[in-house]
Formats: structure tokens, C-alpha cells, sequence
């Protein structure tokens, strides 16, 4: 089969968009006001889809609304269940562990590295295989002098809807332009004018041009950027690919003291003795929840999740997801994956079937994504394609419009690419998007340094909660993983070397499994999942 | 769009009968596999899955990325998803952004004999040999430029008969890039002064300790910088 395009019908709506395009040009549709906002949200968020979620019946979240998939996973066995496993056994010894290669974790590989910690990352997939590697749009960070730290702030609490943990989100913004000097340092393109300005545009949500990108490959820049230089220290620094942990390792003092991995490729499980346990495996959109499509990677499975619940790590704001506005809704090869809010960022508007705007495009995301749906479900003014999906239109035309012919190509090739090959011209045609499951809100409750509740026991980026409250601004995710990867591997190589371990034990997964039982809970998931079930089986 | 169709692929020369309207990465999982290796971001941006293939009746060797090609009847493909490249060792605050810098690393950076082999494998499109001419040239800005959307998948170092190291010849010379070449940004070096100077110690204390009533009302009426 040949790429085809849109077709016909698809058509017939795309003229109108065209046809409303020099008048909307002209036109700025409303902010909504926050008792506009509550009101879509409460009628129109996936988060706020009550049979999606339950309540925990065990743990230290017990009576937490949870997502129905996650639920089902942190209330699951152990898979070290009937393995035998000498831990005296030891095949890996650490200062410092990390679990997770992606931009938090070989961020705070690195800082840890600085601080004289031996290292030892391992990955569930290849060191990069993230949902880093995928961030297209931009990092934010206040350096303009118009800006400020504190305005920065207002922007995180404010998106965050008043949720967000104070001294969480002060770290975020106040390490913020120290981040991307850093990550300048370290050779990484950020899109500069020839003064060595930094380019910066707005996001959902941002009161100031903050926004700074490296073409729409900003994350990937940045993650090999990291990655690069995780490899320019293989003395310090050892990792080991598609190695996931499985369990964590406590000492009979209750401290954390490394994990139990299973090597993919050959079935075998290995344990690592550490000092310090670096927990940084990221999101959890795999699970599609509520039935959603994702943008994640594939080893987006909420793991780190799951083991950090095992040892009586607390969860925070674990019942909100975000869903990104802007998911592909067409072709159908593409459902799902992230078109970046960096094209509403550079001016594109959404428009319905009658080529109508009917909001703001830079609404927060949950809020954007709301809009959209209630316009598909509530009004009837989505766009029906052929494989049974629905969206709303994204006038990318628009940017070249606004900012000169070339803008497209120059400041999105990604976009463009990932469409053309599935014959789509995102230069001349919009696009069809609908919301899609795109970050996990929440995860493991963290301090500023990144220390948890269990001695020894750190949480850095997607996998943690509390920095972004309920709601995640654009930019402010690639700004975690550094900002939090940096602290947590600053915090542990600053702690390693008063540990004292004790003798190893796993004796936290059988209390887990005496309570599930004593919960009644009956159950075949074993968990953490490792990798999504996406093979047909049978017939 | 062309009908729904039942069509046969051969996996690693095994047949399988797949719908026509899946992607490679599709294919395989409806064939049964349960992907371990060859697959990664399934967005085409993090170079896991790439593959080679020959379509039926063709005996040229085409290369795609298992999530961003779509079957055709009679293809044949395997996936490649690793490939030894080689990498040489460096700390980038210790090199000069020069042309020996590159040779010294990458002495077969010399040896390219401009085949082209190397733009005709890469599933992204980029000019690889134009890349790799520049690098002989020394000139790392437009290696940078060139090589900016690599995912770094390996398959013009696979198919390179030079034994290159295309892609991780092109980090260096964006890394040299972004650290030297590009000029600094100044404001955003003034920022982090200021921020470790203490500068803005107060205003943040006092937006953290602000009332929630006074913190939304702040929200709700902050300005916004204007396109």
C-alpha cells in the first residue's frame, strides 16, 4: 500500500480551514477564564473518568485513587516469586546505583561521577531509550531579562493548578538557567541567534518566551548529548543494557541497598549491592490508561513505580496523567505519537470540521486537551477518519504564513519527516490531532535532594511526583530530568560514603506478599511489567 | 486509502501474512514477536529498529526504520539493530574544536572515498557524504548542521566501505560545535550570576510563601509577554 494522503472527505473540511485562514489569521481567540477551565476539566479530562480509577488496597497509598492499569500493577507478585537467588551472591558492587538510562538518570550518572562515586547504570533497553530522547519541543528556563525565577514559578503553580510542592518547584526553576549552561557546556545546540541569543518561544501556559529549543529534536539533543558523555568516563561509569531491575535490595537496617536485574537477553538475574539506589526509570504511558493512545517509549512502564511501592516508598499525585492535546489522530500508522506543542508555539490555531477556532491554542495542556475532546465528543465537530479515529485540525501552514516560507521545514524537520512518510505534507495541509496519554503527573513523593522516605533511596524525573502538582507545563519535563537527575546524583555522591551496609535482603517482597494476602487480594500479574504485551497471539 | 489487504512478508526469511496497513514494527509484533531489541521510541527519534530489506522482483538493498515504513507485498527484511561502531575516547573540555582534533580521534575521517553508500543507507535523509566531506574539510559547523536530525541508527557505518564512524564523527563535531563554536549566550550567563549571587532568593521566598487566595489572584492576572 502507497501512502495516500487524506482522502476525499477529509478534504472537503481541510478547504474550509483554508478558507477561514486569512480571517483567522487576524483573529485571537479568548483565554478561558479559571472557573471556565475547572468546569471543562471536571466534564472532560480523562483524569476525571471515574470507573478508570480505584482505590489502592494495599501499601502506603492504600485508599489512593489510582488508575484501574496502574493499580493493578503495584497490587501485583513479585516476579522473584519461586526464584531462588543467593544474595551473598554478589555480582555488582556500587557506590552508587542508577536504574533508568535516560536524561535524569545519566544526568545524575554524570554528577555523581563529579562527586567520586563509582557508578553502575543500568537500562531496561539501550542507554537512551527514553521518553528524553523523544521530547521534540523545548526546555524552559527563565534568562531573559524580562523573566525571572520567581515568574517562572508562577507559571509551574499556576499550571500545576496550586498542587505542586513549593520547595519542588523552587529547585526546578531556580536550577533552571544553571541547566542549560550546562548542558551548553557540554556541546549541546540549543537554537541561538547569531549573538548567541537564545531562541526562545512561548508554551501552554508561559507568561514569558521561555521555551528554548535545538530545532524539534530537543530532547534527542540533549539526551545524546548526555549519553555522549555518560561514555567519555567508562572508568567511573559502567552500564549495562537491557538489564532491567526487577526488585530493589534492602540491608536488615531498612536501608536501600541496590537491585535485582534480569538480563532480557539471557533469563539470568544478577545482584547489585549498592550505597546509594538511584531510581530514575521514568513514566508510565505504556499502561494506556483510560484506553489511550501514547506518545512514550516503549519501555514506559511505570517499573521504577512499582519496585519504589515494594518498599513502602510513599506515591504522590499518582491519580493524574497528562494528555497531550496535540497527538497524530491521522495516518493511522502514527496514532498517538507527539506533534509538538512547538507548532502552536510558532502560531498555528486549531480548528474543528467547519474550519472554526474554538480555543485558545495555548491553553495548558489539560485544558487544551479537554477543548478538544469536548469538541469531538460533546459538539460533534471532529473529523472522522477512515481507520475509525477522530481529531481536530492543526493549521501548520499558518507558521510559514506568519514567519517566512521555510519556517516548517527549518524548525520542525522531525514533524515533517515523521508525516511525510506516511504521505502527509504538514507544510502545505494541516494536521489531524487528537489528545493522547503523554506523562505521568505524579510518582514517588521526593524531597528537594531528591532523597525518599527509605534511607538511601533516590527518585529523579518522570518517576517522581509532587514537581509538577497535577498538571505538567511543556518544557518544564526535559527541565526536571536535568534539574533532578542533577540533584539526585549531586545528593548521592555527596552521601555514599557514610553508608554502612548491612546484610542484604529481599524479606520486604515476602511482607508484600503476606499482604496482599492478609488485603485478599487474588491475583495472576506479577509486576513490574518490563515490556508491553503488543505481540498477537494465536488466531 | 487503498483497501484493507492481506499480504505476505518474509521475516528473516520466514513468511508471515500481515494487513498491508501496518508499519514494519507492526508487522513483526502481528507476526507474534515480542520485540526486545529492535525497537525503542516506536517515533522514528531514537534510531533502535533499524532495518534492511529487499522488495519483491528488486535486488537493490533498501534501509528503514521498522516504525516508519510500511509493509509492501513480498518484502524481505531483517532488522540490524545494533552495530559496532567505533568510538574513541575523549573529555570534550579537554579538546580544541580542530580539524587535528578530528583526525587525531578519527583517523579514517582521511580515508572516506566519497561513495556516497552512506547518504543512500540513512533512513533520515541527511547528506551523510556531504557531512563526512566537510568533516575532511575540517569545517565542524557544517558537519554540525548537517548531521543534526542523525538518530544515530549505524547504517551507513554498516554499509560504509571505508569503515567510518559517521554518526559518532558527527556528535564530535556538534559537541565542539555547541562548546566552542557557537557564540555563548551572555544573558543567559548574567542569569546564572545573579542566581548564585542570591539575587532572586527573596522573590522566590516570598512567591512560595505566598497565601494561596494571593498566589492565584497573582496567577490570574500575570501578564503575558505579547507575541
Amino acid at each position: 500500500m502507497k501512502p495516500e494522503g487524506y482522502t476525499p472527505s477529509m478534504r472537503e473540511s481541510l478547504d474550509r480551514v483554508v478558507a477561514s485562514r486569512p480571517a483567522r489569521l487576524h483573529e485571537t481567540w479568548p483565554m478561558m477564564s479559571p472557573a471556565d477551565k475547572q468546569e471543562i476539566l471536571r466534564k472532560w479530562h480523562p483524569d476525571f473518568i471515574p470507573e478508570g480509577m480505584r482505590e489502592l488496597r494495599v501499601g502506603p497509598n492504600k485508599g489512593t485513587r489510582t488508575p484501574n492499569e496502574l493499580a493493578n500493577l503495584l497490587e501485583g507478585h513479585s516476579r522473584l516469586r519461586g526464584v531462588e537467588l543467593d544474595l551473598e551472591q554478589v555480582d555488582y558492587e556500587t557506590d552508587v546505583l542508577i536504574i533508568g538510562g535516560g536524561g535524569a538518570g545519566s544526568a545524575a550518572a554524570l554528577l555523581a561521577c563529579q562527586h567520586g562515586a563509582k557508578v553502575l547504570m543500568v537500562t531496561k533497553l539501550r542507554h537512551g531509550d527514553a521518553n528524553t530522547m523523544m521530547a521534540q519541543g523545548g526546555i524552559q528556563a527563565a534568562d531573559k531579562e524580562n523573566d525571572s525565577p520567581a515568574q517562572h514559578y508562577l507559571d509551574v503553580v499556576g499550571g500545576g493548578h496550586f498542587s505542586n510542592d513549593p520547595g519542588l518547584a523552587e529547585a526546578l526553576v531556580r536550577d533552571a538557567p544553571g541547566v542549560i549552561q550546562w548542558l551548553e557546556g557540554l556541546g549541546c545546540m540549543f537554537d541561538k541567534q547569531s549573538d548567541g541569543t537564545l531562541i526562545t518561544i512561548h508554551g501552554g501556559g508561559t507568561s514569558r518566551k521561555r521555551m528554548h529549543s535545538a530545532r524539534d529534536y530537543s530532547g534527542a539533543e540533549i539526551m545524546r548529548t548526555l549519553r555522549d558523555e555518560v561514555r567519555s568516563y567508562p572508568d567511573q561509569i559502567t552500564v549495562i543494557e537491557f538489564a532491567p531491575a526487577v526488585e530493589l535490595l534492602l540491608d536488615d537496617k531498612g536501608q536501600a541497598a541496590g537491585a535485582v536485574l534480569f538480563n532480557l537477553e539471557t533469563g539470568e538475574h544478577l545482584v547489585v549491592r549498592a550505597r546509594q539506589t538511584i531510581m530514575a526509570t521514568g513514566g508510565s504511558g505504556r499502561l494506556h490508561y483510560m484506553g489511550f493512545a501514547c506518545t512514550n517509549h516503549y519501555g514506559a512502564t511505570g517499573d521504577g513505580l512499582v519496585m519504589a511501592y515494594r518498599i513502602g516508598a510513599p506515591l504522590a499525585f499518582i491519580d493524574t496523567m497528562q494528555y497531550h492535546p496535540t497527538g497524530a489522530a491521522y495516518p493511522e500508522q502514527i496514532v498517538g505519537l507527539l506533534v509538538t506543542e512547538k507548532v502552536r508555539g510558532l502560531g498555528a490555531q486549531v480548528c474543528n470540521i467547519h474550519g472554526d477556532q474554538f480555543v485558545f491554542p495555548r491553553e495548558t495542556r489539560d485544558v487544551e486537551a479537554a477543548a478538544f475532546i469536548r469538541e469531538c465528543k460533546e459538539r460533534g465537530n471532529g473529523i472522522r477518519t477512515p481507520s475509525g479515529f477522530e481529531g481536530v485540525w492543526l493549521d501548520s501552514p499558518m507558521i510559514d504564513i506568519l514567519h517566512g516560507p521555510g519556517t516548517v521545514e527549518k524548525e520542525l524537520p522531525a514533524m515533517v519527516r515523521q508525516f511525510r512518510r506516511f504521505g502527509v505534507d504538514i507544510v502545505h495541509d494541516p494536521m489531524l490531532v487528537y489528545p493522547t496519554l503523554h506523562y505521568q503527573n505524579g510518582g514517588v513523593a521526593i524531597k528537594p535532594d531528591c532523597n525518599t522516605s527509605i534511607p538511601g533511596f533516590l527518585v529523579a524525573g518522570e518517576a517522581s511526583g509532587g514537581v509538577h502538582g497535577r498538571n505538567r507545563l511543556m518544557g518544564n519535563s526535559l527541565l526536571d530530568v536535568c534539574v533532578f537527575g542533577r540533584r539526585a546524583g549531586t545528593t548521592a555522591g555527596q552521601q555514599f560514603g557514610a553508608v554502612e551496609l548491612g546484610k542484604l535482603t529481599l524479606a520486604h517482597v515476602g511482607a508484600w506478599e503476606k499482604q496482599l494476602a492478609a488485603a485478599g487480594i487474588e491475583t495472576a500479574v506479577e509486576s513490574p511489567l518490563v515490556l508491553p504485551d503488543y505481540a498477537r497471539h494465536g488466531r | 486509502m487503498a483497501e484493507l489487504e492481506m499480504i505476505p512478508i518474509y521475516i528473516m526469511g520466514k513468511r508471515y501474512i500481515v494487513p498491508n496497513t501496518l508499519t514494519i514494527m507492526g508487522a513483526l509484533e502481528y507476526a507474534g514477536y515480542t520485540l526486545i531489541r529492535g525497537v525503542g521510541c516506536r517515533a522514528a527519534f531514537c534510531g533502535a529498529c533499524s532495518t534492511v530489506y529487499r522488495q519483491e522482483g528488486d535486488p537493490k538493498l533498501y534501509i528503514g526504520l521498522a516504525c516508519g515504513t510500511l509493509v509492501q507485498p513480498g518484502m524481505y527484511l531483517t532488522q540490524i539493530p545494533f552495530y559496532p561502531a567505533d568510538r574513541a575516547q575523549y573529555r570534550l573540555e579537554e579538546l580544541p574544536a580542530t580539524f587535528a582534533t578530528l583526525v587525531r580521534l578519527y583517523p579514517q575521517v582521511l580515508k572516506c572515498l566519497g561513495c556516497g553508500t552512506c547518504t543512500k543507507s540513512c533512513p533520515q535523509e541527511l547528506k551523510v557524504k556531504d557531512y563526512m566531506a566537510a568533516a575532511m574539510r575540517g569545517d565542524i559547523a557544517r558537519v554540525a548542521d548537517l548531521s543534526f536530525d542523525c538518530i544515530m541508527c549505524g547504517m551507513c557505518v554498516s554499509r560504509c566501505p571505508a569503515e567510518e564512524a559517521q554518526p559518532n564523527i558527527a556528535i564530535l563535531c556538534r559537541r565542539l560545535y555547541g562548546r566552542y563554536l557557537a557564540p555563548k549566550a551572555q544573558h543567559l550567563a548574567q542569569r546564572v550570576t545573579e542566581i548564585d549571587a542570591g539575587k532572586h532568593d527573596e522573590a522566590l521566598a516570598k512567591m512560595k510563601a505566598m497565601p494561596d487566595a494571593e498566589l492565584r489572584q497573582a496567577y490570574n492576572t500575570r501578564d503575558i509577554e505579547p507575541e
